[in-house]
């Protein structure tokens, strides 16, 4: 039996710490996150639960993991330090996380992998998804061909017109792509019919959630698998500077990349965590997706969070030049780290993504996903007015190659 | 005693099972639902389910979606959904009315405000699809203040462990959703239905009501007479649905085509004997 005093210490730290979260319940400071879903579906959220926790708990799988990671996904994706772009703006210090150089194009192959492997381990041979700009749809399409399992995946209708190149990618990888139709056709609707779909056929398929939302263990699940990002980025930049960064800025759809990066320096108070949502055409344009911003906490999608919505609680349409972030609502983990001051939310508009997508392009040679362009976008807004001496880590989520037809008509490139 | 078990206790005394049909309210327009509403019981319904549109639906299928579209393009808001019940009270004392939706919308309107202005409309329960026991702790409490039912939801998937634990938490009746998957796909098999009744009788003494896939008179009638009741929505949606005109507006065969309908489903559950369950 341990000193019951250095237990009590343990005790303490932990309660201290921002970073054991959920509860049990899968709840964020008691209010966001959670299971709100239909009764058909919660054991197969309570055996999931279980499974997620063994396979944490072994050895084996982190190694499986660690292996696919490095061989197959490309990890680590280098910190890149930005000089002509920390030149150009002249103030804080602009490194990159270089997410966009994984396997597909993207963080999503992070959550993809340690889910896929995860489902193997549980026997389900059927794999169901929901995507916006198609970056989760192609990870998770590209791991069904490794494995040889079946893909179902969810597009909203109007996505599937606005990312083709990945509708393409998906149906090469062998995928069915479902276009869903229902309201505006984007992710919000996707969710909501890839749902349907897993409680229809809950016998051998596996849903894999695209980002930390959803009902409770996928917020807290899908965060594990993309702390990664966070983890290597300490490492790195300990190795380039020696000290930790002062400010990380990340894009916010559903907030997997985001949460990703924040999640290892939740209890270093330094570092200041900026999430950037989407604006669309401004954040009281009312075509915008920034839920924490100009939402209000609700029940959507199985978990309690920020969301947009009118004076009855119906769900409103988001808006987003980039698929990726047209979202009503937030991861929960988000919602609880914005009210508690621990992250702050800001907000980047179509046009200033537009903007920053040029500008990394011109400076940097790195083409971003639109996604990712908003965090650069409130980068280049804040670095000028940072002393030099800032590090500064912006997460490139997403390389921009599927975005290329969508800047061209908006610069009146016909293509 | 509340309306629902009294309406279950006549029932059982006359040996049948309820018919519990479906109407989504605001569809097509508040008008046409309140005169649905109020013409049902006498077209056979026994209790009534009354859906509250939702922009979100993802536990059901494309016909309730259609219907909740429908129902917010007309306007529908909780308020007017507690209105509508309200009027149908000012007529009808003894046919209770159990309110089917999602949570968010209650969550807006405020659990303790949603529960008491429920109650006072005349509402005698609320399913919430997507509130299981685990976080309904929120509404449990104002809803028994109010004096009204939380019916709870079990699956083929739920567990005898689970039952349990799930109608722990239950009153006024237990409904049974007889498939795995969105209302109105699949039909579950007698054999089904019987075995999960004895699963489901020997965690409860409630009444038990079999909903999601059941169609036609027959299907009705079985379900009834195996258990305590059965819900129809998807089938009366879809006959609603093709009654209206082309602009989605109400016609002069939307009121006599649906009450037909239920009058066919009220013939078969009541011919149908009973089978000790
Ligand atoms: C490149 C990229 N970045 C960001 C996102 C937004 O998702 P999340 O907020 O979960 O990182 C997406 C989603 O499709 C994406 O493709």
């Amino acid at each position: 039996m341990a000193d019951p005093a250095a237990q009590h210490s343990t005790a303490a730290t932990q309660a201290n710490s921002l970073r054991h979260g959920p509860d049990a319940r899968g709840h964020f400071g008691g209010r966001y996150g959670g299971r709100f879903v239909a009764e058909t579906l919660m054991p197969l959220l309570l055996e999931l639960d279980q499974a997620y926790e063994t396979a944490k708990a072994d050895p084996a799988f982190h190694k499986e993991l660690e292996f696919y990671l490095r061989d197959y996904v490309g990890r680590p994706s280098p910190l890149w330090f930005a000089r002509r772009m920390t030149e150009e703006l002249g103030g804080a210090k602009i490194y990159m996380k270089r997410e966009e150089l994984n396997h597909t194009g993207s963080h999503k192959l992070n959550n993809v992998m340690g889910q896929i492997l995860l489902a193997r381990r549980m026997g389900r041979t059927r794999i169901v998804a929901e995507t916006g700009a198609g970056q989760h749809g192609v990870a998770t399409a590209t791991v069904c061909a490794l494995f040889g399992m079946t893909c179902v995946i969810y597009m909203g209708a109007t996505d599937v017109e606005r990312q083709k190149p990945n509708v393409f990618r998906m149906r090469l990888l062998g995928a069915e792509v479902v276009p869903v139709t229902a309201g505006a056709g984007t992710l919000k609707d996707a969710m909501n019919e890839a749902m349907r779909d897993w409680v229809a056929n809950i016998a051998d398929t596996y849903f894999l959630v695209g980002t930390v939302a959803g009902p409770h263990p996928y917020p807290a699940m899908v965060r594990d698998f993309q702390s990664v990002i966070g983890d290597e980025t300490k490492e790195q930049m300990q190795a380039q500077e020696g000290r930790l960064p002062d400010v990380i800025v990340a894009a916010i759809g559903g907030g997997s990349n985001a949460m990703g990066i924040f999640h290892p320096f939740l209890d270093d108070p330094s570092v200041r965590l900026i999430g950037v949502e989407a604006a669309g055409c401004g954040l009281d344009s009312g075509k915008t997706a920034a839920s924490i911003e100009r939402g209000r906490p609700g029940v959507l999608h199985g978990n309690r969070t920020y969301l947009l919505q009118n004076a009855d609680g119906q769900i409103d349409e988001a808006h987003s030049i980039s698929a990726g972030l047209d979202y009503p609502g937030v991861g929960p983990e988000h919602s609880w780290l914005s009210d508690i001051g621990r992250a702050e939310y800001v907000g980047a508009t179509d046009d200033e993504a537009l903007k920053a997508f040029e500008l990394c392009t011109r400076t940097e040679g790195i083409i971003p996903a639109l996604e990712s362009a908003h965090a650069i976008a409130y980068a280049a807004k804040i670095a000028p007015t940072l002393p030099k001496e800032t590090l500064l880590v912006i997460n490139i989520s997403g390389r921009g190659d599927k975005d290329i037809f969508t800047v061209a008509e908006h610069l009146g490139v016909k293509l | 005693m509340s309306r629902i078990a009294a309406r279950f206790k006549t029932l059982a005394a006359e040996g049948r099972g309820a018919l519990i049909p479906y109407l989504e309210a605001f569809d097509p327009d508040f008008e046409t639902s309140l005169a649905l509403l109020k013409a049902m019981p006498a077209a056979g319904a026994d209790l009534i389910e009354v859906g509250m549109p939702f922009s979100d639906p993802s536990a059901d299928g494309p016909v309730i979606q259609l219907a909740a579209r429908r129902g917010l393009k007309a306007g529908a808001t909780l308020a007017g959904v507690l209105d509508l019940i309200a009027e149908f009270r000012k007529d009808d004392q003894d046919t209770p009315v159990i309110l089917m939706g999602y949570l968010n919308p209650v969550e807006a309107y405020g659990h303790a405000r949603f529960c008491e202005d429920a109650a006072a409309a005349g509402v005698d329960g609320l399913i919430l699809v997507d509130l299981p026991p685990e976080e309904a702790d929120i509404l449990e409490a104002p809803a028994q203040s109010a004096g009204l039912d939380i019916i709870r939801l079990v699956a083929p998937t739920t567990s005898d462990e689970r039952l349990r634990y799930v109608l722990s938490h239950a009153s006024g009746f237990v409904y049974y959703v007889s498939i795995t998957g969105i209302t109105g796909t699949r039909t579950a098999s007698a054999e089904d239905l019987q075995a999960a009744l004895l699963r489901i009788r020997a965690a409860t003494d409630l009444p038990v009501a079999i909903g999601f896939g059941i169609r036609t008179p027959e299907q009705a009638a079985t379900a009834a007479g195996i258990a305590d009741g059965a819900v129809v929505a998807s089938a009366l949606l879809s006959t609603l649905a093709d009654t209206l005109d082309t602009d989605g507006k109400a016609t002069d065969q939307t009121l006599p085509r649906v009450l037909e309908q239920i009058k066919g489903l009220a013939a078969a559950v009541r011919a149908g004997e009973k089978k000790a369950g």
